[in-house]
């Protein structure tokens, strides 16, 4: 299993990479930590005749920042940068939360985030992370740049909603609010694996109402971002939850059969994780409400 | 007193190697080779029309593309069939690169021998075969109905063989049973996965006329024989060399796979070594699988729930052809009784081919399926009964002293299946005690109380281990006094090094590091058989306990004339061949070495003395080498079993289902083993606690997902789901030592053990959890789900 | 830079502290570089598409896998291989010595992977769960140990590195 050949290119800024984006358009791919890609490359399930590494950029961060109500991260932040930070930890918790979901410490020591979102695999943890958080991205070419929502970022599988000539430069990811509460769940065969359903859940305590968006991957093309009916307190004492998330569940989710789950199995899982996920990310957010 | 080395968990000779990352597996070797790459069979069936190798001329450092037009004489013959059987009336086998027709999905159909492999595979991606697709058989069920899609167009049918055997009369048991039940079972294919794939260097010299061939095998003299046959060549001239290998399970006990038979091949056409390093994608689809059986079992019962008699009618899938001959659905059928006394019995099978890859023994080798069945059945008892399945075990035991105990049908050997010895209602107690049964079940009744799905599975093996016909060990002694141990059988991992060179140890009173093991490498010894059946301890062990003899004979006889005192009275320790009651009379053993092989010359300080010992030996003969003495101390004993022995044991599972994921949490592993006398304990748990690992991932993760088109739908890692550390439970482990009468050192073998009862035990923990029954095995949450939630 | 099919570049490794000039074509995997440009073979592949772990070192420090990065893009790193982990040819690393003294290996394919994915969290790993610590090892396969004597192997090595350090002072 050896890659076939291409035509490597090292931009040192991200001008160069405009430059060559503008050139190449869709004979080419951004290559960055490469842990999604090189083995669809290795496999030869994809032959892309150019790739534009992006890991000789000059003066890029290493490490998430703060910036105006987000915490960012540029191209070049591994995975486990991010698992690592205090930033994220404090101000982006459902995030700091899933790291631990992503395949595993060898991969995240060189995987990006910026990578994963743009790989836009619909299985992936962070891409549903990001829709439920209303996160955005931030596009560039050398015509300019242009800020994405989350929810218009994924198009397909395998696919974003970039042109040939774009690529991602930024993810921001919203800091958390304090009436807000979040929880992750899934259900992987093995500890590290695409899970066979996961889902990301957001809680907004607003009185005695509380708001739950939830962010499901693994049950359809793109990551599937929806939210809940407002739920009462009285919601949390009976199976009004359950019910809520059972609507929709399916309603809303497309999943598919493979040989790991059914539609019928998958669904079973975004009732059950969904269910778990809101009430987890609800009692959160009351917390999250005194503590206010 | 020196402490024996038999028995004591000594560390390993071989780690310092490869801890430091110097162990020499078959990739390492030869970086300037060329490279080869395959084109394999897309379709799972299919008649070759043209392959079309026109894409490839403009690639840059192409060697060589051979299809079968390209093979000439023996190498256009199908390859050779291993165990022949009468039974076996179908005995195909595949041809190197295929010819006209296609059987299965990844058969070799071209080769590719490029600058490196990178080229190589640029080259066979190149290449466009067209094909006219067949009918394909994938399911075995599907491939015993009559008028089924034939995997073979020259057949009628699918079977390629059919064997029965029976003792006692099952019909009159049946007519007499107050219970017959008739169930089914059956149980997919699972495949052995080392971490290391197949690989081949093979460097032929014209000029010399031989052959040196590093080969990832199990069976290096087993290659080597066969190759020398194969290119006609002297079969000193063919060296096979089988270095460090990276696990082998099984899969790599197979001589030929095509690419044995190619790599050297095109290393005589094209003059050059010639490299060929298995990728996991190749291993998937051209790598031989195993397991792949359905059962029709009927079983009569009294009320006290004793089997009185007892049938089966199997089928076995072979895949696309059938090398290994009969062997797998032969040990299914030799083991299928267990521990249990079962005086009537009977069974059928049919070997069914399909168009997947062929199968042949992969750890266990027929008795996961065999002990899956059987426990199944005593579990379905028990429960229509409603007695508790430990008791009903212990009421079908074969007792301690019914030994040996003929089981009635014929063993993998061709011999009749004869229990050595075994206590198996004793190591159920130690099962049973170390679990906590009682306890056990009453905190599964107040799991169940709360609503919670806990499962209690027991499982119970007896293993037929070490058969023969034989292996062989040849023991040097160097004038420095370490030992040289050459084996014909090769190391997966299983420790080797060590655990040979602690028999050696005790018997010539040597540091266990100071005994080198080479194993596999024929260039040190010509004769053996092969690593597989859990064998290399008991028939290499004890060829190796009587070679060692044999050196501590010839070296006390030279050692009695140097030191002119009688032979009994010497002992062997610390390197220094003694006289008892007289400590400072003593000759080095590696002296006795050099005295051994009497010099004319001196070569450093020890020689000059042994020189001169030589001397003086010489004058107490009529000459320097006296009559029927040969020199150096050296020798090659072999040894030949009459029979194999039967090592046992029992695993306990409880699990615990999650009613939201449908995944099963293992809380506890409990395994009782008895492989006899034990060589190295640390060696041994780790044969057993990896063999657990094996038979829980068959069990509940890996499965190969083929088709209805002969496709295997997850050839990868990421699909085939091999557990990592957080799949796999803390195990408890418990033996007992129930000795072979059968061999001087009363071995059983253990390399499989632990991989047997996997199946058996998760099936009946889930079946106890979720009061249905698992009678189709690996199950996975998806299973489990429809269970649940499906009715 | 760009570097066309079936051409090389000059790139600078530095592995187990030797700096290597080495030249690579642009999809020369690292971990083929390692084994077959270099010539350390210690490094070895199971899988090449980075769930089996066997092809793990140190790139810049951390654990990652060999087979999922072209040696071109590690051009200036600094790379640790099984190789560079013990100090001389005779004493091991107590990581090493560990998996002697716990049978954490049998055929040894594997084993390489787990050292190095070992190596920058052995010495907290006395303090870490069961739990943490198989998760932290999980994405390295093995098929003959069953882990059970690698995680005791993680576990004990920093207990050998005290008590050599003992035996120092």
């Amino acid at each position: 299993m050896k890659p076939a050949p291409f035509t490597y290119h090292r931009p040192e800024t991200r001008g160069e990479v405009d430059a060559l984006l503008a050139e190449l358009g869709s004979e080419a791919k951004i290559l960055a930590g490469g842990q999604s890609l090189i083995p669809i490359l290795n496999m030869r399930l994809s032959s892309p005749a150019h790739l534009i590494d992006l890991n000789h950029l000059h003066d890029e961060t290493a490490g998430p920042a703060l910036d105006d109500g987000h915490v960012t991260v540029g191209p070049l932040v591994r995975q486990s940068s991010v698992e690592r930070s205090e930033l994220v930890t404090e101000r982006v918790p459902l995030l700091a939360e899933t790291m631990d979901f992503v395949a595993h410490p060898a991969i995240r020591n060189r995987g990006t985030v910026v990578g994963s979102i743009a790989h836009a695999d619909p299985a992936a943890e962070l891409p549903a992370v990001l829709a439920v958080l209303r996160g955005e991205v931030v596009a560039r070419s050398a015509t300019g740049r242009r800020t994405i929502p989350a929810g218009e970022c994924f198009r397909g599988p395998l696919e974003n909603s970039l042109e040939d000539t774009e690529w991602l430069e930024e993810v921001r990811w919203p800091v958390a609010a304090a009436d807000q509460g979040f929880a992750f769940e899934e259900f992987a065969r093995r500890s590290g694996d695409y899970a066979l359903c996961g889902v990301a859940a957001r809680a907004e305590r607003a009185g005695d109402t509380t708001t739950v968006a939830l962010g499901y991957l693994g049950m359809g093309d793109v990551p599937v971002c929806t939210e809940l009916p407002p739920l009462g307190a009285s919601a949390f004492e009976t199976d009004e939850v359950e019910d809520a998330v059972a609507r929709v569940v399916e309603g809303q989710l497309d999943p598919v059969d493979d040989i790991h789950a059914t539609v019928a199995f998958r669904t079973h899982l975004a009732r059950r994780l969904g269910a778990t996920a809101v009430r987890r990310a609800a009692a959160k957010a009351d917390t999250a409400g005194q503590d206010s | 007193m020196t402490t024996r080395m038999f028995g004591q968990s000594v560390k390993r000779n071989e780690d310092p190697r490869l801890l430091t990352g110097k162990g020499r597996y078959v990739d390492d070797i030869e970086h300037s080779a060329a490279q080869v790459a395959f084109v394999r069979s897309e379709p799972a069936h299919a008649r070759i029309i043209d392959i079309d190798v026109s894409g490839t001329l403009d690639i840059d450092g192409v060697l060589g593309i051979y299809t079968y037009e390209d093979l000439e004489g023996d190498f256009a013959k199908p390859l050779p069939l291993l165990i022949p059987n009468d039974g076996l009336f179908a005995p195909k086998t595949q041809y190197a690169l295929a010819h006209e027709e296609v059987c299965y999905a990844g058969e070799v159909i071209a080769m590719v021998v490029a600058k490196d492999r990178y080229i190589a595979e640029d080259a066979a991606s190149a290449i466009r075969v067209e094909y006219e697709t067949l009918p394909v058989v994938a399911d075995l069920e599907e491939a015993a109905r009559p008028g089924a899609p034939v995997a073979h167009l020259d057949m009628e049918d699918n079977v390629s063989g059919r064997v029965s055997e029976a003792k006692g009369d099952v019909d009159a048991a049946m007519a007499a049973a107050s219970h017959v039940y008739q169930w089914r079972f059956s149980m997919e294919r699972a495949a052995a996965m080392p971490m290391e794939g197949r690989g081949i260097v093979a460097h032929y010299d014209e000029s010399d006329q031989s052959l040196l061939l590093y080969d990832s095998t199990q069976a290096p003299t087993g290659v080597r024989g066969g190759l020398a046959l194969l290119f006609g060549l002297d079969p000193d001239r063919v060296h096979v060399v089988a270095p460090d290998i990276g696990g082998g399970f099984g899969m790599k006990v197979i001589q030929f796979y095509p690419e044995e038979v190619l790599v050297p091949w095109a290393s005589r056409l094209l003059g050059i070594p010639v490299k060929w390093t298995e990728d996991r994608r190749e291993d998937f689809i051209g790598s031989n699988h195993e397991r792949g059986q359905a059962h029709e079992v009927r079983v009569g019962t009294d009320d006290e729930g004793r089997i009185l008699g007892m049938e089966t009618n199997f089928l076995n899938d072979a895949g696309a052809y059938c090398s290994y001959g009969l062997i797998i659905p032969i040990i299914t059928a030799a083991q299928m009784q267990g521990p249990y006394r079962i005086e009537n019995f009977r069974y059928e099978f049919r070997n069914l081919f399909t168009n997947k890859v062929p199968t042949s023994p992969y750890r266990g080798a027929g008795r996961p399926h065999a002990v899956y069945v059987m426990e199944r059945v005593i579990d379905k008892i028990a429960l229509e009964l409603e007695l508790d399945v430990a008791e009903v075990r212990r009421r079908n035991f074969i007792g301690p002293n019914e030994f040996p105990y003929d089981v009635g049908v014929t063993f993998q050997d061709g011999g009749p299946t004869i229990y050595d010895s075994g206590e198996y209602e004793r190591g159920l107690d130690v099962l049973l005690d170390a679990l906590d049964y009682g306890n056990a079940r009453a905190e599964q009744r107040k799991a169940a109380e709360q609503g919670r799905l806990m499962g209690i599975g027991i499982g119970y093996y007896v293993e037929g281990t070490g058969i023969g016909p034989y292996e062989g060990a040849a023991i040097k002694v160097l004038a420095d006094g370490s030992v040289t141990v050459a084996l014909g059988f090769s190391s997966q991992g299983q420790g080797h090094e060590t655990v040979f060179a602690q028999i050696v140890s005790d018997e010539l009173g040597v540091a266990v590091d100071k005994v080198k093991v080479t194993s596999g490498d024929t260039r040190r010894i010509g004769y053996g058989v092969g690593t597989f059946a859990s064998r290399s301890a008991v028939v290499g062990g004890n060829a190796v306990f009587k070679a060692a003899v044999q050196i501590r004979k010839q070296a006390a006889e030279v050692a009695a004339r140097s030191l002119e005192v009688a032979a009994e009275d010497l002992v062997f320790e610390n390197g220094q061949i003694r006289v008892a009651g007289a400590p400072d009379l003593s000759v080095g053993l590696g002296q006795v070495a050099l005295i051994s092989n009497p010099l004319r010359y001196a070569f450093g300080e020890e020689s000059q003395e042994a020189v001169l010992l030589a001397q003086r030996a010489y004058a107490q003969s009529d000459r320097p080498l006296p009559d029927g003495m040969r020199p150096g101390l050296e020798t090659a004993e072999f040894y030949s079993p009459t029979s194999g022995v039967f090592a046992f044991g029992a695993h306990a599972v409880v699990i615990e289902i999650d009613p939201d994921t449908c995944n099963l949490k293992i809380l506890r592993y409990v395994v009782m083993h008895d492989c006899g006398a034990v060589i190295n304990p640390m060696i041994v748990e780790g044969q057993i606690l990896g063999g657990v690992a094996q038979g829980i991932g068959g069990a509940f993760y890996e499965r190969l997902a083929y088709d209805d088109q002969g496709q295997l739908q997850n050839a990868s890692f990421m699909d085939f789901l091999i557990p990592y550390a957080t799949e796999i439970p803390t195990v408890e482990l418990h033996h007992t030592e129930t000795k072979s009468p059968l061999n001087p050192l009363g071995i059983k073998g253990v390399g499989e053990a632990g991989t047997i009862p996997g199946p058996a035990v998760i099936a009946n923990a889930v079946s106890d959890a979720l009061g249905r029954p698992i009678d189709s095995m690996p199950i996975s949450p998806l299973d489990i789900y429809a269970i649940l939630y499906k009715g | 830079m760009a570097l066309n099919p079936g051409e090389s570049a000059r790139i600078e490794l530095t592995v187990n502290g030797i700096a290597h000039q080495i030249d690579v074509e642009a999809r020369w995997l690292l971990s083929d570089v390692l084994r077959h440009t270099i010539g350390l073979t210690g490094t070895h592949v199971g899988c090449e598409h980075g769930v089996c772990g066997c092809c793990t070192v140190l790139i810049d420090g951390e654990p990652a896998r060999s087979c999922l990065t072209f040696a071109v893009q590690t051009d200036g790193a600094a790379i640790t291989t099984v190789e560079g982990l013990a100090a001389s040819d005779d004493g091991l690393h107590p990581l090493q010595e560990s998996f002697r003294m716990h049978h954490g290996l049998q055929c040894g394919y594997c084993t390489p992977g787990f050292l190095m994915t070992a190596l920058p969290i052995y010495e907290r790993a006395p303090e870490m769960s069961d739990e943490e610590l198989r998760k932290a090892i999980s994405g390295q396969l093995c098929r003959c140990t069953g882990y059970a004597g690698i995680l005791s192997a993680i576990r004990g090595a920093a207990e050998i590195e005290r008590s050599r350090k003992g035996a120092e002072s």
